[in-house]
């Protein structure tokens, strides 16, 4: 038999699930910025049109919606590091309160600049 | 593959991630130092063409990121599909490669 | 004090929730509520207990959705709007009813050398082993396992990878070679290390929040981590 929510219903696991959706959606992010990048190499015009598309509102926020989730997930892994190496006692919730408040707050920063 | 290389793949990953830790303080704090204006091919290519220490940090970023996101793919794989052993190694192999050499590719677009 | 309502897993793998009306008393377990019912209701219900004072560790089950060790339970914390959910402990198979069986959990205990093995004989002077060294100490903060199987039942690496070694047999190996005595610490942290051992953990912590003695196997999976790591970079393991 399996468990269902009620087992995993706890900081900690919901912790590992922004760490693994987060991870999962970055890497498969990641050939899509790293061709836009590579539109340079067909000149500063072509790259320009690019850029120029993603000033869209929707493209604006799947680009917040990505800058939250490398913080979540650099935050995240952060905390898991810290877990794993450091000698560790009571101080794992408040890590937790960190990493989460550092990416909203990294987050926000992106979307009033980007606005 | 042994457990020694499963261990070592484990601490790639943590090493990895500790330089990674690094770089994407650095990659946030210019995404959005860079938004503030608006993006302009203009702007990004002035930061990066011909800049050695640019160049120096974006190859080292890339290279920790295709040591670290197709380890941690690895594990999807085997917990979400089941799909375990050689098979899967070689692919997330093949993954680590691609992501290095367009992650790269991408680095050198924005050099020259 | 009124009835509880309890929904109890009948069958083996397949098989389903029965209803209960029981008694609610004063400081009631929830092994109370499973063995009133097997006394008064159904005497076919199958379960396992021995000592009932959270010692022996055989009456874990799964109680509302999570693992927990029944005898030490008071149904007062448990039991929202008066309602019991009982079932067996998960990732094991279920013999019958509330009864799992237990043997892929204690041979991981093998498999992960749960054994101390000595180098002395009894002709030596006794091992002194400070009170307050880190090792020692380091054995304290798990050596209080009760073997109940709680921490596998909730552990969802065990669920994703049938050859997980689990939470307890991992904290079990931790005690082990933190023991100064101990003289296999190599072939402990070789059978422990790699994707079946103590590197699959994800740090859920699912283990360290149900463990009934309060014990965090997630802390020692996260030392003998770092131990096997060192280990295997020196070409150790």
């Amino acid at each position: 038999m399996k468990n269902d929510f009620r087992a995993r219903n706890h900081p900690a696991y919901w912790a590992f699930v922004v760490h693994r959706v987060s991870g999962l959606l970055l890497t498969l992010f990641l050939p899509l910025h790293f061709w836009a990048l590579g539109q340079a190499l067909h000149g500063e015009a072509r790259f320009d049109g690019f850029l120029r598309w993603t000033e869209q509102p929707l493209v604006k926020f799947a680009e917040t919606a990505l800058v939250l989730l490398l913080a979540a997930h650099m935050a995240g892994g952060v905390r898991l590091l810290m877990l794993e190496f450091l000698a560790w006692r009571d101080w794992q919730r408040s890590l937790l309160a960190i990493a989460s408040g550092a990416s909203i707050a990294v987050g926000l920063a992106f979307l009033l600049n980007v606005v | 593959m042994n457990t020694r290389s499963q261990v070592l793949l484990w601490g790639a990953q943590r090493v990895s991630a500790m330089v990674l830790a690094l770089c994407v303080v650095i990659h946030l704090v210019t995404i959005i130092y860079a938004v503030r204006n608006g993006l302009s091919a203009a702007e990004i290519l002035g930061r990066t063409r011909g800049n050695a220490g640019w160049l120096a940090f974006y190859t080292v970023f890339v290279a920790a990121v295709a040591i670290h996101a197709p380890i941690g793919l690895r594990g999807i794989l085997a917990e979400s599909i089941g799909w375990r052993g050689r098979s899967a190694d070689i692919f997330v192999l093949a993954i680590a490669m691609s992501l290095a050499t367009w992650g790269w590719r991408a680095v050198y677009a924005v050099f020259v | 004090m009124g009835m509880l309502h309890v929904k109890v897993w009948r069958g083996t793998e397949q098989g389903e929730f029965q209803a209960f009306e029981v008694p609610r008393l004063e400081s009631q377990t929830v092994l109370d509520v499973v063995t009133y019912i097997q006394r008064k209701c159904d005497a076919s219900l199958a379960y396992r207990f021995a000592c009932r004072v959270g010692v022996c560790g055989s009456c874990a089950m799964s109680v509302n959705g999570q693992a927990r060790w029944t005898c030490r339970t008071h149904v007062s914390k448990v039991a929202a709007e008066d309602r019991l959910e009982i079932a067996p402990l998960r990732n094991l198979p279920v013999v019958r009813d509330l009864v799992t069986d237990m043997r892929e959990f204690f041979d991981k205990w093998a498999r992960a050398r749960g054994q101390f093995q000595g180098g002395k004989r009894r002709t030596d002077d006794f091992a002194r082993v400070a009170p307050d060294s880190r090792e020692r100490q380091q054995v304290d903060a798990g050596i209080e396992c009760i073997g109940c199987g709680v921490c596998y039942s909730a552990c969802d690496v065990v669920t994703w990878n049938r050859d997980y070694l689990g939470p307890a047999a991992l904290n079990r190996a931790w005690t082990l070679v933190n023991d100064v005595r101990d003289v296999s610490r190599k072939e402990r942290l070789a059978a422990v290390a790699g994707d079946a051992g103590c590197h699959a953990c994800h740090t859920h912590m699912n283990c360290t929040e149900r463990c009934p003695k309060q014990i965090s196997p997630t802390a020692a999976i996260a030392g003998l981590k770092r131990m096997a790591l060192a280990a295997a970079v020196k070409g150790e393991i």
